[in-house]
């Protein structure tokens, strides 16, 4: 099958208002009888169900957590990206569509990265009218803050909680539509298929995680926005819920995967500390605003950071990268630290960490704060005091969760910290309307490849998640339901619902009835030291092709010796969590075979015959500019479809950040 | 940090589903280590649990950074245990010692029934949200969010009071199973701002009744909820909760 994107004619400024001036419209009679079923209630779920809720449509949104407005955006903390050049450093939508072509080392969609950059804007609007309380000047705007692989001031925040609260704006839009009978509210229920009539995606088998039971839900068309799979690693900054599952099922019923390798790898995460480990938090980058990041010059130096002397410090991004400094794009910032971890110059009881310190920043503003109250003469530990309360304003939160967690108190200590998995670039293929590969399924927010390439920019998926909810999907959703108006609600005792029920049920009670010796949470903890050893932050081909034999190995071993206590009928989260680790094991293999067959450095992607002399990652244009498709044929067998790229606008260039 | 290993004796509420009775279960657990969080020594137990064939406690969670606000454990007779401003995911290990026994209960809430063991309900909370806990603006209506210049006071103000998780240990903690903090945090936040302004009092007037109608008790200002809150929400918020609710009272026909 070839793929096509559908990316509209004409100029790359003029796509979109093009599109949506000649994209088909369903008259709002229709829109009441077409059902529309959206997984997820993220930002882009919680958006999307929202706003198709007020345009008419009958929506039924489904999460597995206990209420909408706990989904893992809410974990976001550092901001979200808008071209608005409130700032007047020069910014622009062009500037902002530049920066994550080029960020995304020049593996995204032009077209689509360009309406991202257009619609920023109307996100912030969006989200102010609903009552976010984004951070404001004294003036009473709002206010800015850099992100990495940017020059200009362009991320909207509210202190370390931006996540939070553009989640709880679309969740309020989300409860209104569900207190007007426009969105009906499945939560604690996940989806575990897709239901296919006449090769269009026509619904979903559900389990209700409280009673246990399968349910047949029918829709015009099924939107999943199920987030990203970096928990494929076991460890990762994702919650503990999130997963692959929905996105899988609808790979295995014939939707592509797109670039499954691309994952980025954050570099600001509290480091691991032992065996127990569930999970990994993150660090915002807006940190790397005003921390400095060092390790000793001195190998296997075990004194405290406070004992090194300054001339003793080795602030190794600014050294290499001088343009970018402390605030290169994550990818880059994450390589320099394991190299420097592994060159032996870590820090830390298991120097895996570097330094991130606020010392020079607490000064700094403690200046400026005693400079704005005329107070000249201000002792060193009146400035300590005064910075302290800045950095306590800005970033508060992170401070004191950083101390929660590890015991020691980051205002008189660097922090400690390392990279962590934390997003996924690759996800279910789409094109610029964003359906997937199967007529009627359409992919949103982390759970679709399309705007991030190789590497995603900070305070990019909090704007992306909201784009394709907001403001794309109501648009191009139109365009394939117009010609559906004449289809009735199709009876879920059809026999394609009830087919897909069985199976369903089938694999559970399999699943169930194995009775093995090895606990779930074993396999995906295996399954993690393999992904993060051979498909990690440095991947090669021998690393890769053992992985996949190794995965093979233990997918065997799953369904031989997995036990999973509990019943079917009741509430029983290791069932749950089996059936989310057997699916990522399947996609632990596919990440490897992508990560193989595109041998060259691109992004978070760094193989290791692929690099320049000084340890960059070195792009292959001439073999690589595509995107990997691959669709599914069977166990352990996939076919890759290309998508060839084709730069009009922004000409790919080794990226640089010196 | 200085790190130790702990043995525990762990007295944890069980409970099959909704309909039957629940009791205090005993368990041990050796070689903690005090940096591991709350939910891994949990991880443990439950893992030992599965091993030798027993049905592993089940625990709502998720993110485990303190901002879902799906974690709920009454710990020791504190909802989210011994640390202030704390979730139950973020308490680590190193508030105990060797030999403690904890005590760990479900949020204890008529309006929060029990759905298995420590999972309780708190639809509750979606539905006064439904009620009114939002600012009626469609997709698409936006004017240019600097046209609306709010003063940083009243912004960051309506920042801290939006920065509740709805969690429920307000409620968990309350004698009267109060849900007043919670709804008075998002009342606050979009009284506080101008895009609350037309709606300001159908909202506190319908969500004070869908509360009401929930069965949360009356608040009785012992300032439980305050002391509790993980997110540190100020019962100033009830205070301005009420202002709010007697003047739309006023000002409004019946």
């Amino acid at each position: 099958m070839a793929l096509d994107a559908k990316i509209p004619q004409g100029k790359m400024e003029e796509k979109w208002s093009d599109y949506k001036g000649h994209v088909k419209l369903v008259n709002p009679s229709n829109k009441r009888k077409i059902e529309v079923i959206v997984v997820g209630t993220g930002l882009a779920g919680a958006s999307a169900a929202a706003s198709l809720g007020e345009m008419g449509y009958k929506v039924k949104a489904f999460c597995f957590q206990d209420s909408p407005r706990r989904a893992h955006s809410i974990a976001a903390q550092g901001g979200i990206n808008a071209a608005k050049n409130y700032q007047n450093d020069g910014d622009s939508v062009f500037r902002l569509f530049y920066d994550t072509v080029k960020g995304g080392d020049y593996r995204a969609r032009e077209a689509n990265v360009h309406r991202l950059a257009e619609v920023s804007n109307a996100i912030i609007d969006q989200c102010v009218a609903q009552g976010v309380p984004f951070a404001r000047e004294y003036g009473g705007l709002l206010s800015n803050r850099s992100f990495g692989g940017t020059q200009v001031q362009r991320t909207f925040y509210a202190a370390g909680q931006t996540g939070q609260q553009l989640l709880l704006g679309a969740y309020s839009a989300l409860e209104r539509q569900i207190a007007l009978g426009n969105v009906e509210m499945f939560a604690r229920h996940e989806m575990l298929d897709v239901v296919m009539v006449d090769d269009k995606a026509r619904g979903i088998i559900a389990r209700n995680l409280v009673s246990g039971e399968l349910e047949r839900h029918f829709g015009h068309a099924v939107l999943l926005c199920t987030g990203g799979y970096g928990n494929v690693f076991y460890l990762s900054t994702n919650a503990m819920g999130s997963n692959v599952t929905a996105a899988w099922k609808a790979h295995k019923k014939g939707a592509f995967f797109g670039n499954p390798c691309f994952t980025q790898i954050h570099p600001t995460c509290i480091p691991v500390s032992g065996d127990y480990q569930s999970k990994l938090t993150l660090m915002s980058e807006s940190l790397r605003n005003d921390g400095r990041i060092w390790v000793p010059k001195k190998q296997n130096d075990t004194r405290k950071a406070i004992d090194i002397a300054e001339e003793e410090r080795d602030y190794y991004l600014e050294r290499r990268y001088p343009a970018f400094g402390n605030l290169v794009p994550r990818d880059v910032a994450s390589r320099a630290a394991k190299e420097r971890c592994d060159a032996g110059y870590g820090v830390g009881t298991t120097k895996m960490a570097v330094f991130l310190d606020f010392a020079d920043a607490i000064k700094r503003y403690g200046k400026i704060e005693a400079g704005k109250s005329g107070n000249s003469t201000a002792s060193e530990a009146e400035i300590i005091a005064l910075g302290k309360k800045v950095i306590e304003e800005k970033y508060g939160n992170l401070f004191e969760m950083y101390e929660k967690i590890t015991g020691e108190n980051p205002y008189e200590m660097p922090m400690r910290i390392y990279p962590a998995v934390h997003y996924t670039m690759g996800g279910l293929w789409v094109d610029y309307e964003l359906q997937t590969t199967v007529k009627g399924l359409y992919a949103l927010g982390e759970a679709n490849f399309s705007d991030h390439g190789a590497n995603r920019l900070g305070a990019s998926a909090l704007m992306q998640g909201l784009a394709d909810g907001y403001f794309v999907i109501p648009y191009t959703l139109g365009n394939y339901l117009a010609d559906e108006i004449r289809t009735a609600a199709i009876p879920t005792d059809h026999p394609a619902f009830v087919e897909t029920e069985k199976a369903v049920s089938d694999r559970i009670n399999t699943l169930m009835n194995i009775k093995g010796k090895q606990t779930v949470e074993s396999f995906h903890k295996r399954l993690g030291l393999i992904m993060w050893d051979k498909c990690g932050m440095a991947r090669n081909e021998q690393g890769l092709k053992e992985a996949i034999v190794e995965i093979q190995a233990l997918k065997k071993e799953f369904w031989s010796d997995v036990r999973i206590p509990g019943e079917i009928d009741n509430m029983n989260p290791e069932l749950d969590k089996a059936g989310r680790v057997a699916d990522f094991i399947e996609l632990g293999e596919l990440m490897c075979k992508d990560a193989l067959v595109r041998n060259e450095s691109c992004g978070g992607h760094f193989r290791e015959e692929s690099q320049t002399e000084e340890g960059e990652a070195k792009r292959d244009d001439e073999n690589f500019s595509f995107v990997s498709a691959w669709e599914y044929k069977g166990e352990s067998n996939w076919e890759l479809v290309k998508e060839e790229l084709n730069f009009e606008v922004v000409k790919p260039t080794q990226r640089s950040y010196k | 940090m200085e790190h130790y290993n702990m043995n525990l004796t762990l007295k944890i509420w069980r409970q099959k589903n909704s309909k039957t009775a629940g009791t205090l279960e005993t368990y041990n657990v050796k070689d903690i280590s005090s940096e591991m969080s709350f939910l891994e020594m949990f991880d443990v137990l439950n893992e030992q649990l599965i091993v030798t064939g027993d049905d592993p406690i089940a625990f709502d969670h998720d993110c485990r950074e303190g901002i879902c606000g799906q974690c709920s454990m009454h710990i020791d007779g504190r909802a989210h245990g011994p640390w202030t401003n704390n979730t139950t995911c973020q308490l680590h290990m190193r508030a105990f010692k060797d030999g403690d026994t904890i005590v760990v209960e479900p949020w204890r809430s008529k309006a929060f029934p029990v759905i298995k063991d420590l999972v309780v309900d708190r639809g509750a909370f979606d539905r006064i949200m439904q009620a009114g806990g939002f600012v009626s603006v469609n997709t698409g209506n936006a004017v240019d969010a600097n046209s609306i210049p709010i003063d940083k006071k009243d912004a960051d103000n309506s920042f801290m009071a939006a920065s509740c998780i709805g969690c429920g240990a307000c409620v968990a903690t309350c004698v009267n199973s109060s849900a007043m903090l919670f709804v008075s945090a998002k009342v606050s936040q979009l009284a506080l701002l101008p895009q609350g302004a037309p709606e300001r009092e159908s909202r506190v007037l319908n969500m004070v009744a869908q509360m009401d109608k929930e069965g949360f008790g009356n608040c009785t200002n012992t300032y439980a909820c305050e002391a509790e809150c993980p997110k540190g929400i100020s019962v100033s918020n009830i205070a301005r909760m009420n202002r709010e609710y007697l003047s739309a009272g006023l000002s409004t026909e019946s």
